[in-house]
């Protein structure tokens, strides 16, 4: 954890409108590191994962190992090496499972039209590098996808099961950081208490750099190096678990005023 | 205000009575509308069984029968009703609708003796009358329709009611009996060339038509065999589904390989006509597969594809025809194939590259506006210099292979060939495509763009891709064309192409091969396409009628097409698969916890 920070935000600011949902926040992401986001509903979290993958215009800065990403296309971003999960779910419904995983890969692979209309030996070789890479993938999340589920809709798997499921297709397009929005919303506690786990190996094992929106504070304390508190579009604590958890503004943010002595 | 009125007369009727009113008012304006277009006293000519039934006929007599089927099927919800209709009670709803229905006809008939509105309604003629009354006085046709509809509302309503098993045989002898009809122009010359006349002589009248032992003997044939054949074409299909990978995949070459031959052999037998109509259905085929690619696959509803089609036309004439105005190099027309396909994808990535930002409506109305433009520049006196304006480029020789044969429009069968082999190839193509990380690519931006864009697609250049590829195969069509035509003017690109082009795919199957090919085979071997004739020449006139109303029918019943694509269909009726897949209990009752909803499923989709 010293050097360049993998992710360096400055003064970023979104605005929508008349409404700033995010005013100049300042958000250092480490190597290896998993930092959750945390933040009364309309705080401007999910703003904060759309700027830094080039889904709003944002103004600030955004270093991604020491480059800008601001301008760029969002397949741009992704290429760099920056994934994300939506917190309304959004898969591509009617393909399978494997076939979501795969296609999440386009930016890691190059076979063309050649390639396909000529069914040369590059293109059989990375169709299949492509399909592996997939099965091993959906398998890090055990017997939930696989097997049969690879052929399925991802219309029809479980709430559950297509929050994992757009994990996998993140994880899919490489990254180096992985921006998850609320992982767990929806899940039961057991489920919830399962994802937790894999949220941490997939720093272990696969080497991402996380960053996780979750409201579900257990999960938050499980899982993270470092919290970061966003109200109102200002960040108003980053530090450990205990010192955000014991912040005045913190609580204040959450309970609102009066909560705190004066 | 008569519509509050007619509510209030509605209401005062039982439940299970109100929707045979409803639908026999419906059936009868339908028949007055289809007598007032003029249709069946135009196609009276056109006998499918001689002498009692005409095609004129066939359109006014369908409706009391539709009827009676669709009032004499259950209600859906039937446990949900106090007193659900029985037996007797449908039946006598079906008969009521279709006297409803037939009471239409009867009505004009009064009305078109009494009066004469020839004047807004071009149709409202004697010879309307005479058909509807069998030349046998007002008081005869006003009675025969009540008498018709009645008797087909209630065969309808039986129908219904009958086991599947005799559904299914009636209706294939019915489609039987009207199919060797439709199909009597291509029967007859199949069997003329293979000197079989002698045996279907007694099949078809002289004039056209079959003739009633013809039709007999089809019905009880086709009857007998569907009695006998039932189930065994769908345990075979059963069969090979259940087979493993390499052996279906085996079976699947070898009926590719038998159509194959079919469609090489078929041409030997059949005559001149036949042929050029052969050869229509797979220019139509081989560009409903090119929009196939941009519509069905990356989901860009492209209204404007005729432009491709015009510029593969043109730029084939003006490489090879001597009689092109400005330069007239005159290559080999598949070395002109060749710059044909480098203009096609330039002019792919011209269009494709402004439209392609844009989003749903407003993406369908600029390429509409572009198949416009491609058009009148083609036609404009500021380019005629290049391509003969309203003149077009005429006296063009087909396509010469390797000096040893010259493909024209002479020859309906050599065109057809050529036409085949650029289907194989755009079939292929598809084909592959589809399997590979572009075809993934643009379902991923059909289904939700933004999201493909974030995971990494390029989602300009994907969809270009899918333009330049439609482009392609729409050029080869347009090259085809000059060579079988021997001649281009602007007016052989007109927005229709585009739309029958686009009726095609959708009404066979968006995203499917098989679909799509079918749909071109039906469409445009049955009605025809925008000048071409079809097997009902008497059609063509009512074309783009039909041609509407079955787009609009289509859309309300079958919106995935004849033959969908698995994923389309999923696509389009989702709602209804979730939550039959939600009674079934498939929906991973595994791991649903308490509170993992699969409820809000469609909403995220
Ligand atoms: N595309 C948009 N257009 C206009 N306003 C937006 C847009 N996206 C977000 N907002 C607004 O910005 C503010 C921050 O929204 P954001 O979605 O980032 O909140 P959040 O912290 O993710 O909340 P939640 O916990 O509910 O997910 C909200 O007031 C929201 O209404
Ligand atoms: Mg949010």
């Amino acid at each position: 954890m010293n050097g360049t920070p993998l992710l360096d935000i400055r003064n970023l600011t979104v605005e929508f409108g008349g409404l700033r949902a995010l005013d100049g926040v300042d958000i250092q992401v480490n190597e290896g590191e998993i930092v959750s986001v945390i933040g009364p509903n309309g705080a401007g979290k999910t703003t904060l994962f759309n700027a830094i993958t080039a889904s709003v215009e944002a103004d600030g800065e955004i270093l991604f190992e020491g480059e800008t990403l601001l301008g760029l296309d969002p397949n741009q971003v992704t290429s760099r090496g920056v994934a994300r999960t939506f917190q309304n779910v959004r898969l591509f419904a009617n393909m399978t499972v494997l076939e979501n995983v795969m296609v999440s890969q386009h930016c890691r692979t190059k076979q063309g039209t050649f390639g396909a209309l000529f069914y040369t030996k590059a293109f059989r070789q990375e169709e299949a590098e492509i399909r592996a890479r997939a099965e091993m993938i959906l398998a890090f999340f055990g017997t939930r996808l696989v097997g049969f589920r690879l052929d399925q809709p991802a219309a029809v798997l479980s709430y559950a099961n297509r929050r994992r499921l757009e994990i996998a297709r993140a994880m899919a397009t490489q990254p180096k950081l992985l921006l998850l929005d609320e992982p767990v919303a929806g899940m039961n506690p057991v489920e919830s208490a399962e994802l937790t786990g894999l949220i941490g190996r997939l720093r272990e094992e696969w080497g991402f750099t996380i960053v996780v929106i979750e409201h579900d504070m257990e999960v938050v304390r499980e899982v993270s190096d470092r919290v970061i508190v966003l109200d109102h579009g200002v960040m108003i604590a980053d530090g450990d678990y205990e010192e955000v958890s014991s912040d005045p503004r913190v609580i204040e943010a959450y309970l609102g005023h009066g909560a705190t002595t004066k | 205000m008569s519509a509050t009125v007619l509510n209030t007369v509605l209401r005062r009727i039982p439940g299970t009575w109100r929707r045979v009113v409803r639908l026999g008012a419906l059936g009868a304006v339908g028949q007055v509308f289809i007598s007032l277009s003029g249709m069946p006293v135009r196609l009276d000519v056109r006998e499918i069984i001689v002498p009692i039934l005409s095609l004129g006929y066939v359109t006014v007599l369908a409706v009391p029968l539709v009827l009676g089927v669709l009032l004499g099927r259950r209600p859906e919800h039937e446990e949900f009703l106090e007193n659900p209709p029985g037996r007797r009670d449908l039946v006598l709803g079906a008969i009521a609708g279709g006297l409803m229905g037939g009471g239409g006809l009867s009505v004009l008939a009064l009305l078109l003796a009494n009066f004469d509105l020839r004047d807004p309604l071009i149709n409202w003629s004697p010879q309307l009358l005479e058909f509807l009354s069998f030349g046998r006085g007002t008081a005869f046709g006003f009675g025969i329709w009540l008498v018709i509809g009645a008797g087909l509302g209630l065969v309808g309503g039986t129908l219904r009611l009958a086991s599947s098993r005799t559904q299914k045989v009636i209706m294939t002898m019915a489609l039987t009996v009207v199919g060797a009809a439709i199909l009597e122009s291509l029967v007859v010359d199949l069997v003329e060339g293979v000197s079989l006349e002698a045996l279907v002589e007694w099949m078809y009248a002289p004039r056209g038509g079959l003739t009633l032992v013809g039709a007999g003997v089809l019905a009880v044939v086709s009857g007998l065999l569907s009695l006998v054949g039932q189930g065994r074409v769908k345990n075979m299909q059963e069969r090979i589904q259940a087979m493993e990978g390499p052996r279906q995949t085996r079976v699947n070459l070898m009926l590719i390989a038998a159509v194959g031959v079919v469609l090489v052999i078929l041409p030997l037998l059949v005559g001149k006509l036949t042929n050029e109509l052969l050869a229509n259905i797979g220019l139509f085929v081989l560009l409903a597969l090119g929009l196939n690619i941009v519509v069905g696959l990356a989901g860009i509803l492209d209204l404007g594809y005729v432009a491709f089609f015009a510029v593969g036309s043109y730029s084939t004439a003006v490489l090879t025809a001597a009689t092109s105005p400005r330069i007239a190099p005159e290559f080999p027309w598949f070395v002109a194939l060749i710059i044909v396909i480098f203009i096609a994808i330039l002019v792919g990535l011209f269009i494709g590259a402004p439209v392609i930002r844009m989003r749903g409506d407003y993406l369908a109305i600029v390429t509409l506006g572009f198949g416009e433009i491609i058009r009148l520049l083609f036609l404009s006196d500021w380019l005629s210099g290049w391509f003969g304006g309203s003149q077009g480029i005429t006296a063009i020789d087909g396509v010469d292979v390797f000096g040893l044969l010259t493909v024209d429009g002479t020859n309906p069968r050599r065109v057809f060939y050529l036409v085949l082999f650029f289907c194989a190839i755009a079939i292929y193509i598809s084909w592959r495509l589809e399997r590979s990380r572009l075809g993934r690519a643009w379902m991923a931006v059909r289904e939700d763009e933004p999201v493909a864009e974030a995971m990494g697609i390029n989602t300009v250049n994907v969809k270009l891709m899918a333009f330049v590829v439609g482009a392609v195969l729409g050029s080869f069509g347009g090259a085809i064309f000059v060579a079988k035509v021997g001649s281009v003017f602007p007016t052989s690109f007109l927005i229709l192409v585009s739309i029958i082009i686009l009726v095609v795919v959708i009404f066979g199957g968006m995203g499917n091969i098989f679909g799509v090919i079918a749909g071109a085979v039906v469409l445009i071997g049955v009605l025809g396409g925008p000048k071409q004739p079809g097997l009902l020449v008497e059609f063509s006139e009512f074309k783009l009628l039909i041609y509407g109303a079955l787009l609009v029918w289509m859309m309300l019943a079958r919106p995935e097409g004849l033959i969908p694509s698995a994923r389309r269909s999923r696509e389009l009726h989702q709602e209804e698969f979730l939550q039959d897949a939600w009674l079934r209990g498939q929906i991973d009752t595994d791991d649903n916890g308490p509170d993992g909803g699969s409820g809000t499923a469609g909403a995220e989709a």
